[in-house]
C-alpha cells in the first residue's frame, strides 16, 4: 500500500489552478495523507506500541514501577524467569487448560450448532434450546466464578444432587479439571454462535448433490460440512487459543492458582510476581514471554486470515 | 470548478489537520488527569484526598460527617474520600504508588507498610510527628520500618474464638475450650454428631491468604510463641512447629470443615452462620453481620485456646485500619493535621463505637453501651492478652502467608511432613528478608 495517491501534473494544474513544484506538491500530499492517518497512528503509539515497549524496557532492569532507582540487568530477569520451576508448572498448566478446553469448546459449540441447524427440531424448541444453550456467553466472568464456588462447594448443590461430598476445587486432584470445565461452560456459546452462523451460510445445493451421489449422513459432514466449516473452525480455534491461555479472572477468583500450585497459570504466576512479591521486573519478564507465545498464535491467525483474503 | 477543487483539497487538509489536533488535545487531556494528587483551589482552600476502605464498612454518611467536622475545625482543608472495596483500595494504591499520583493520606494495612515504606512511596511519620510537636505517647500503637513510623493504626479489630453455643451443647460440652486438648476434644465431639457438620473451619485459600495469619498463625501467638527471631523469620522453632503439628492432627482427625484449600474468610464466616461448624476463629467485625444473616444462631467468644500449661499472657491476633501520609503529597501538613485528628481522644473514641473496633489511642474509650454485649467480652479478653499480629510491617507480608499456606496445604495433603513444610517455608520466607 502506498500514501501517495497519483495525479498527473496536468490535472493538478486544471482542478487547482496553482502551479506548484512537483517536489512541493509530493510533500504537501504525503503531509496530508499522515494528517489523516494521524489519530490512528497516535492512538496505537500511546495505547499499544509505547506501553509494550515500555514493558519490555522493564523486563531488562531492575527495581522498576515502584522503586525510582532501576538498573539494566540484560536478559538476568528472562534467565530467573526460565530458571524458576513455578513458572514452567504454570506454563505446563495453562497447556493443559488451554488445549483441553479449545478442544472441548469446538466439539460442544459444533455439536450445539448442527443440533440449533437441524431441521429435525421445530422452530419453538429451537429457539428454546438456543436461548439456553446460549446463556454462559451473558455471565461475566465473575458472576460466573462465584456462581461455579457456589455450585461446586461440598455442601453446594452439586454435591447435594450427587450425595457426595467431593472437594471439586479444594482438591490437589481434581481442582484443574474442574476449573478447565468451568472455563468450557462459559466458552462454548462463542463456537456455537459462530459455527451456527457458519452452517447457515452452507448451500443445500452441495448437500443435494452429495445425496444424488449417494453420500451418507457422515460422508456429508466430513465432505461438505467440515470443509466449508474449516475457515471458521480454524479462525476460532487460533482466537480461543490465544484469549483461554491469558485466562486470569476465572482461576484467580476460583482457586487462586491453589491448591498447592495445581491451578497456577501463567497469567496468576505473573499476578502474584506483581502484586504480591512486588517485582514488576520478574513480572514484566513473564508478561514479554507471555506475549512471545501469544505472537505465535497471532501470527498464525494472521497469515490464516491473509491467506483467507 | 477549480475553486470547488481547492476547496475540497483545503477542507480535507484542514480536516486531516483538526483530527490531528483533535487527537492531540484528547491525548493532552488525558495525561492532564494524571497531575499529583491534592491541588490548591482558586479559593486559597487546600484540597487533600484520603483513600482507604473504611468508608463503606462504616453506618451511612458516617465517616464524611466526621470528615465534615474536621473540615470546620480547620478551615482552608477541604477532605476528598476516595472510598472504595479493600482489595481495589489496595490495587488503587499499588498503582498511585507506582505513577506517583497516591492521595495525600491513605488507609494502611499493616501487610503493605514495609513494601511501601522500603519504595519510598509512603511519608516518614516519625519526621511529620517531630516536624508538628506531636505527643506520640498517646498512640497504642506504631508500625515502623528500620525505626522509623509509616503506618498509624487508627482502631483495631481482633480475632478471638467464635463457638456455636447449641452445637457444643448438643455434643456435650458446657464451656468454650480453652485449652488445645479441650479444643481438639470439643471439635472431635461435635464432628461426631454427623451430617455436614464439623468442629473447626480452615480458610487456607491462596488468593487471599490471611487465614494463615488470622487461623493458623493465631495458634502460636496464643500461646506466647513467635515467627520471628530477631526480626527475622523463625519457622522451625518449638512454638511454630507444635502449633502445626496440632493443625496436622485435628486434620488428620477429620475435623475440619471441607474445602480448606480454597475456602475465603467469607466463607468461613458463612460455615460459621449457617451451623455448619462449631468453632472459628474470626474478626469482631463479623458479630453484626452474623446476627443479620442468622438471628436465631447461639454463639459467644473466647480467648484462642493456648497449649496445655501455658499460663502467660496470650496473643491475640488483630487487624488495623492503619493511616499514613503518601510521599508524593504536596500538601503533607495538612495530611498530617487529618491524620492526628483521627487519632485525637475524642475522634479516635467515636470512630471506634462506629466501627465496632478498638482504638488505636490510648485514652480513648469505645462506647459498646449500645452495642452487642460480645464487644465488651471481646474488650475484656483484649484487655487480658496482648495484641499480636507478626505479619505486620514484614517485606511482602501476603506472599509470606501464601507462601506459608502452600507449603501447609502440601503437608496436609500428605506430600511433605509438617516438618519439611516449615523448612521449606523458612528457606522461601528467608530470600524474602
Amino acid at each position: 500500500m502506498t500514501l501517495k495517491t497519483p495525479v498527473s501534473l496536468d490535472t493538478e494544474v486544471l482542478v487547482t489552478g496553482v502551479a506548484h513544484s512537483r517536489r512541493r506538491r509530493q510533500l504537501r500530499r504525503t503531509t496530508e495523507s499522515y494528517a489523516f492517518l494521524a489519530p490512528t497512528l497516535i492512538l496505537l503509539l500511546v495505547l499499544m506500541i509505547v506501553p509494550i515497549v515500555m514493558v519490555i524496557g522493564y523486563s531488562l532492569q531492575s527495581n522498576v514501577i515502584l522503586s525510582k532507582n532501576g538498573q539494566f540487568v540484560g536478559i538476568q530477569n528472562y534467565l530467573t524467569v526460565l530458571g524458576d520451576g513455578a513458572f514452567w508448572k504454570a506454563t505446563s498448566n495453562t497447556v493443559v487448560f488451554t488445549v483441553v478446553s479449545v478442544a472441548a469448546h469446538l466439539v460442544l459449540g459444533l455439536g450445539f450448532a448442527l443440533m440449533l441447524n437441524s431441521t429435525l427440531i421445530g422452530a419453538v424448541p429451537r429457539a428454546i434450546f438456543r436461548g439456553l444453550y446460549v446463556l454462559p456467553w451473558l455471565f461475566a466472568v465473575a458472576v460466573i466464578a462465584v456462581l461455579w464456588r457456589m455450585l461446586l462447594a461440598p455442601n453446594g448443590v452439586i454435591n447435594f444432587l450427587l450425595n457426595a461430598n467431593v472437594e471439586w476445587l479444594a482438591s490437589p486432584q481434581l481442582a484443574l479439571g474442574t476449573v478447565t470445565f468451568i472455563n468450557i461452560w462459559a466458552g462454548y456459546p462463542f463456537f456455537m454462535v459462530s459455527l451456527l452462523a457458519g452452517l447457515q451460510g452452507i448451500p443445500s445445493d452441495l448437500y443435494e448433490a452429495a445425496t444424488v451421489d449417494g453420500a451418507s449422513s457422515v460422508q456429508r459432514f466430513w465432505n461438505v460440512t467440515l470443509p466449508q466449516l474449516r475457515p471458521i473452525i480454524v479462525s476460532l480455534l487460533l482466537l480461543d487459543l490465544i484469549w483461554t491461555s491469558q485466562q486470569f479472572a476465572l482461576i484467580w477468583m476460583t482457586t487462586g492458582g491453589g491448591p498447592i500450585d495445581v491451578t497456577e497459570v501463567l497469567s496468576t504466576y505473573t499476578y502474584k510476581l506483581a502484586f504480591a512479591k512486588y517485582d514488576f521486573s520478574l513480572a514484566a519478564t513473564a508478561a514479554v514471554l507471555v506475549l512471545l507465545m501469544s505472537m505465535v498464535l497471532a501470527v498464525f491467525y494472521v497469515r490464516h486470515q491473509k491467506a483467507r483474503d | 470548478m477549480s475553486r470547488v477543487g481547492r476547496g475540497h483539497s483545503t477542507a480535507r487538509t484542514v480536516l486531516g489537520a483538526v483530527a490531528a489536533a483533535a487527537t492531540l488535545v484528547a491525548m493532552a487531556g488525558c495525561s492532564s488527569s494524571a497531575s499529583p494528587s491534592g491541588s490548591g483551589d482558586a479559593g486559597g482552600d487546600v484540597t487533600i484526598e484520603f483513600a482507604q476502605w473504611w468508608e463503606p464498612e462504616l453506618p451511612d454518611g458516617q465517616f464524611r460527617a466526621l470528615m465534615d467536622q474536621f473540615e470546620s475545625e480547620n478551615p482552608g482543608i477541604k477532605v476528598k474520600l476516595v472510598s472504595g472495596p479493600y482489595a481495589s483500595t489496595k490495587e488503587q494504591l499499588f498503582a498511585g504508588a507506582a505513577s506517583g499520583t497516591m492521595p495525600d493520606v491513605v488507609g494502611l494495612d499493616g501487610a503493605w507498610v514495609n513494601d511501601f515504606a522500603s519504595k519510598g512511596v509512603i511519608a516518614n511519620l516519625t519526621d511529620l510527628m517531630t516536624q508538628n510537636n506531636y505527643d506520640e505517647s498517646q498512640l497504642a500503637s506504631q508500625i515502623k520500618v528500620d525505626g522509623s513510623t509509616y503506618m498509624i493504626p487508627v482502631v483495631n479489630f481482633v480475632y478471638p474464638m467464635f463457638s456455636n453455643d447449641d452445637l457444643l451443647a448438643k455434643a456435650g460440652v458446657t464451656a468454650p475450650p480453652s485449652t488445645r486438648t479441650e479444643f481438639a476434644d470439643a471439635a472431635k465431639k461435635i464432628k461426631a454428631l454427623g451430617g455436614d457438620v464439623s468442629g473447626w473451619v480452615l480458610p487456607l485459600s491462596l488468593e487471599a491468604p490471611n487465614g494463615v495469619q488470622n487461623d493458623v498463625m493465631s495458634w502460636v501467638w496464643a500461646s506466647g510463641g513467635s515467627m520471628l527471631k530477631d526480626g527475622k523469620p523463625d519457622l522451625t522453632n518449638k512454638d511454630v512447629t507444635s502449633a502445626m503439628n496440632y493443625i496436622d492432627g485435628l486434620w488428620k482427625d477429620g475435623v475440619i470443615a471441607s474445602g480448606s484449600f480454597t475456602m475465603k474468610e467469607q466463607d468461613k464466616v458463612e460455615e460459621f452462620t449457617n451451623g455448619r461448624v462449631g468453632m472459628m476463629i474470626d474478626s469482631l467485625a463479623h458479630i453484626n453481620l452474623i446476627r443479620q444473616s442468622n438471628p436465631n444462631l447461639k454463639f459467644s467468644i473466647s480467648a484462642i485456646p493456648a497449649a496445655d500449661g501455658y499460663t502467660g499472657q496470650r496473643g491475640i491476633p488483630y487487624a488495623s485500619w492503619g493511616i499514613g501520609v503518601a510521599e508524593n503529597s504536596a500538601h503533607k501538613d495538612a495530611a498530617f493535621k487529618l491524620v492526628s485528628f483521627l487519632m485525637s481522644k475524642d475522634t479516635n473514641s467515636k470512630l471506634s463505637t462506629l466501627a465496632k473496633a478498638f482504638p488505636g489511642n490510648t485514652q480513648s474509650t469505645p462506647d459498646f453501651s449500645g452495642s452487642d454485649e460480645l464487644f465488651k467480652k471481646a474488650f475484656d479478653i483484649y484487655k487480658a492478652g496482648y495484641p499480636a499480629n507478626e505479619f505486620t510491617g514484614l517485606p511482602t507480608a501476603e506472599d509470606l502467608m501464601r507462601q506459608l499456606g502452600q507449603q501447609l496445604q502440601t503437608a496436609l495433603d500428605g506430600q511433605q511432613s509438617m516438618d519439611d513444610a516449615l523448612k521449606n517455608a523458612q528457606t522461601s520466607w528467608a530470600a524474602a528478608f
